[in-house]
């Protein structure tokens, strides 16, 4: 067969709503990509933006794609939870097979491909300006990582139309994720994208842990460097060390599945309950992976909008490092129903417990970074805020849960996934946000509009709210996870209540996109001159918005905690720049390359072909990707040098906007 | 590029290497006060981080083999299998390839072409002989009816060994890579960085068959009553 499994019955006519949506994205997709090469956009998207190697350039396409695809994933929360409003004494709009396909799209998405690229995409952008280098550690490597992510993204949305989507959960638990109980592709889809976009994920760990440790500006020593990047270092080590079991044990699952191995079937000696301690021996640090950075986030965003240094620096580093350490004593939480007797449960629950103490010190610390500073209350402080009242109930449920007696009754309950919600909403997606509108100017230059990013805000803490509180009331009742119906009178307003507060959360989003596109309408009233909107005190202010390709003409000085902060206030003491202009010296960037983007059209087709078992095409893609490999290592002009005229004429123009600026303070 | 070797008074990651002069600024060891550190120094420190991540494979592989070392489903066991002559000689070879690995980087020090070329061929052929061996023994496995399908102990088992095999294998082909990219480009910078990272990967494998050999083989061939 040549074409492996893969035949016309492949595509779902049976099943109307993934077919007509699935080919309506297609088609949507395929008319950008029309209307970009006939108006000639093309040749400008292939050098500035695909083949970049710039982590500014592809820390945004990371955040893009995460957008795209909140999207995406939130549109399967709306069909679920419309789902559970309906499906009270009746059989619902979606069928069995498909609800399945949703709950676990929709958890698969929002965490790998929504999550995931937003934090890595803000790390990406920020961490070299915050350290005051010129680039992280391994550029073109960089951008391998994030076409490897986007190949994650295809594989699982090419599922939609051309084959299934795992029924599993958005983590494939055996016996049911064997061959046996699910024979379809669905499995296959989720294990390779997941395994695909994985490595770029270790990529981009290894990528960070080198930067952070290695390339720093003059004199930044450990304890200065901003609260950001080590929040960054603590998660890209907690990759380094947590996502290698993923690729293990979806490599053994693989196995199972492809060559009739018998690591977790229920023959032959397997043990399921193996894959779930190492599933959760990653998944476990996989939740602080995402919660550190945007813990980071908002102590930067405290911090600014409060005015004044950071409280408890020293006791931020430890409390993120001691996470760091005890997220990876905790897994067994997840499954203390899996019967290993009082001792090992106890000790489990007590770590649970212990890991809330140093995220209750960062909520201190936030506090009184807070207390006794003048508070301007920015849409970024507003998420902030919010997150620290909703993620605080989140965490008090987590305390509960990690009581093993409590999470007899509790487990695989809507209570559960209320706290999981309370937890990654509040505490991730809110940080990214916070982070998104803060950078924003930054990246593009100018600041986005305010007030409907409060009103933004307003609508999605609400919407979070109303759709989550029930779910743990529910949950109290005795409703089970992932029910595609049910017929219990007490469960019912609560799943319409819910149903409303999704809605309201669609509004939040609909401010969202209001937002961005007023804000580049009226970007002319809008601009950044100076490059540091918020009077802010890190590093990456210190250069123009957006920074230019090499971010600073000359590696700062540092002296202290806050270097830009100490410089500017010596200026506006003086009312004039104190910095002398530099001598400027050409510098050295990397060349663009289309390493990653074609390495990525590789790893599409060797993973298409083999959720499909289309093993010719298999071998070929991986000789592809080899060969691109060797094309890169053979090129002989690894670098592009900007001369120091050019830097000189760059740097004096961002010079000249804040000398304007402080010659404004004088009069 | 410079193509120079670093001596021990400018390279401050040399052993034994001392600041300039009392009061000299600190040398860039991207560890504080001098800035980032040599490209040199960033590329063999994460090629160790990858390392470490792929170590945690390996470890996340010996687990999984630990707990189903007993679940051999009334199939053969470690005992009735392994061959400790053929891991033996295994082992020869890989140890002597890491030998001749490192002969490689001190000609590459040196700027011989011959004598890169000889160390790295002796070190491909060692490598592929051990693969040879592992086949061969991965065959008469499978032909005695005890392929990876037969029980969940002889699956972690192939996926263990068989996974640092793919890993030499993968490593030659990198090898081979290597030595085309010296005869073409030369002694060029980058092309010494990644032979470094080549080193380490190399040198990395020898330590997880290391593993291996003491884990599997040797505590697989104890007598029954020595096991727990």
């Amino acid at each position: 067969m040549v074409l492996g499994k893969l035949t016309w019955e492949a595509i779902p006519f049976d099943e109307p709503i993934p077919l007509i949506s699935g080919v309506a994205v297609y088609v949507a997709v395929l008319a950008v990509l029309v209307w970009v090469v006939v108006k000639g956009y093309w040749p400008y998207l292939w050098r500035e933006w695909i083949t970049s190697v710039d982590h500014k350039r592809i820390g945004i396409m990371y955040c893009l794609l995460a957008a795209v695809m909140l999207v995406r994933g939130f549109i399967d929360a709306i069909m679920m939870r419309a789902q559970h409003a309906l499906a009270f004494h009746a059989a619902g709009y979606l069928p069995a097979s498909h609800f399945d396909q949703i709950f676990s799209a929709h958890g698969t998405i929002m965490i790998f491909f929504v999550a995931m690229p937003f934090v890595i995409g803000l790390m990406n952008f920020v961490v070299p300006l915050q350290l005051g280098v010129r680039d992280v550690a391994f550029p073109t490597l960089n951008s391998v990582s994030f076409w490897l992510t986007a190949v994650g993204v295809l594989l699982v949305n090419l599922s939609l139309v051309v084959g299934e989507f795992t029924r599993t959960g958005w983590l494939p638990y055996p016996p049911l994720s064997e061959l046996r109980y699910s024979p379809g592709v669905g499995v296959d889809y989720y294990c390779w994208a997941i395994q695909i976009s994985g490595i770029g994920t270790l990529m981009t760990g290894v990528n960070f842990v080198t930067t952070i440790l290695k390339l720093r500006a003059p004199g930044m020593n450990y304890t200065r460097m901003p609260m950001f990047c080590w929040t960054a270092l603590a998660s890209s080590l907690l990759i380094v060390a947590a996502f290698p079991i993923l690729t293990a044990t979806l490599a053994m699952l693989l196995l199972d599945r492809y060559l009739d191995f018998h690591f977790f079937t229920d023959v032959a000696g397997g043990n399921s309950m193996m894959f779930m301690n190492l599933i959760w021996a990653w998944g476990h640090p996989e939740v602080y992976i995402l919660v550190l950075p945007a813990f980071g986030i908002y102590s930067e965003v405290v911090s600014t909008f409060s005015g004044k240094p950071l409280f408890g620096y020293r006791s931020m580093v430890i409390a993120t490092m001691a996470i760091c350490i005890i997220s990876f004593t905790v897994w067994l939480h997840h499954f203390f129903t899996m019967g290993a007797g009082p001792e090992v449960n106890a000790v489990f629950g007590i770590a649970s417990m212990i890991i809330a103490v140093p995220t209750g010190v960062k909520i201190f610390n936030w506090m009184f970074t807070m207390y006794g500073g003048r508070v301007r209350f920015t849409s970024s402080m507003l998420w902030s805020i919010g997150f620290m009242v909703s993620f605080l109930i989140g965490g008090l449920t987590g305390v509960l849960l990690a009581v093993p007696t409590a999470d007899f009754q509790l487990h695989n309950s809507e209570f559960l996934v209320a706290h999981f919600h309370n937890t990654i909403i509040p505490g991730v997606v809110f940080g990214v946000f916070a982070g998104y509108v803060y950078w924003f100017p930054k990246a593009f230059g100018f600041v986005l509009d305010e007030r409907l990013g409060k009103w933004a805000f307003w609508l999605w803490v609400v919407g979070f709210w109303v759709a989550w509180a029930p779910g743990y009331v529910a949950g109290l009742e005795g409703m089970t996870r992932r029910l595609q119906h049910y017929d219990n009178p007490a469960w019912y307003p609560w799943m319409l209540l819910s149903a409303l507060g999704v809605l309201i959360i669609l509004a939040g989003i609909g401010a969202q996109i209001a937002q961005l596109v007023v804000s580049i309408r009226t970007r002319a009233a809008r601009r950044d001159v100076t490059g540091d909107p918020w009077d802010d005190r890190s590093l990456e202010w210190a250069t123009s918005s957006p920074p230019p390709v090499f971010n600073f003409a000359r590696l700062p000085d540092v002296s202290d905690q806050e270097p830009y902060w100490d410089i500017k206030q010596r200026a506006r003491e003086a009312m004039q720049l104190v910095t002398p202009e530099p001598e400027y010296e050409p510098i050295e960037i990397p060349r663009n390359s289309p390493t990653g983007f074609v390495t990525a059209l590789f790893a599409t087709v060797t993973g298409f072909a083999l959720i499909w078992h289309i093993w010719w095409l298999v071998v070929l893609g991986l000789i592809g990707a080899y060969v691109t490999f060797v094309v890169f290592a053979w090129r002989d002009h690894t670098e592009l040098v900007i001369p120091a005229e050019e830097v000189a004429r760059m740097d004096r123009a961002n010079r000249e906007a804040r000398a304007g600026y402080l010659r404004e303070l004088a009069r | 590029m410079s193509t120079e070797v670093l001596r021990a008074s400018t390279d401050p990651y040399h052993l034994g290497h001392r600041p300039a002069a009392a009061g000299a600024p600190p040398p860039a060891t991207g560890h504080a006060a001098g800035g980032p550190a040599p490209k040199r120094i960033v590329v063999g420190y994460g090629f160790w981080i990858f390392l470490l991540s792929d170590v945690i494979i390996f470890a996340s592989l010996f687990a999984t083999y630990s707990v189903l070392f007993k679940a051999t489903a009334g199939g053969p066991t470690a005992q009735q299998l392994y061959d400790l002559d053929n891991t033996a000689l295994e082992t020869v070879l890989l140890l002597t390839s890491t030998f001749t690995c490192g002969l490689a980087s001190i000609a590459v020090g040196q700027r011989s072409q011959k004598w890169t070329q000889i160390a790295l061929l002796c070190t491909g052929v060692l490598g592929a002989a051990f693969i040879t061996l592992e086949v061969r023994e991965f065959a008469s496995f499978i032909a005695r009816g005890a392929g990876p399908s037969r029980s969940a102990f002889l699956s972690s088992f192939f996926t263990l060994v068989g996974c640092h095999g793919a890993h030499v294998t993968a490593g030659l082909l990198w090898l081979g890579t290597m030595m085309a990219q010296f005869y073409a480009k030369g002694f060029r910078t980058d092309i010494r960085h990644r032979f470094l990272c080549f080193t380490l990967f190399w040198h990395a494998l020898d330590i997880i068959w290391v593993a291996i050999f003491s884990l599997v083989y040797l505590v697989g061939t104890l007598p029954p009553e020595f096991l727990p």
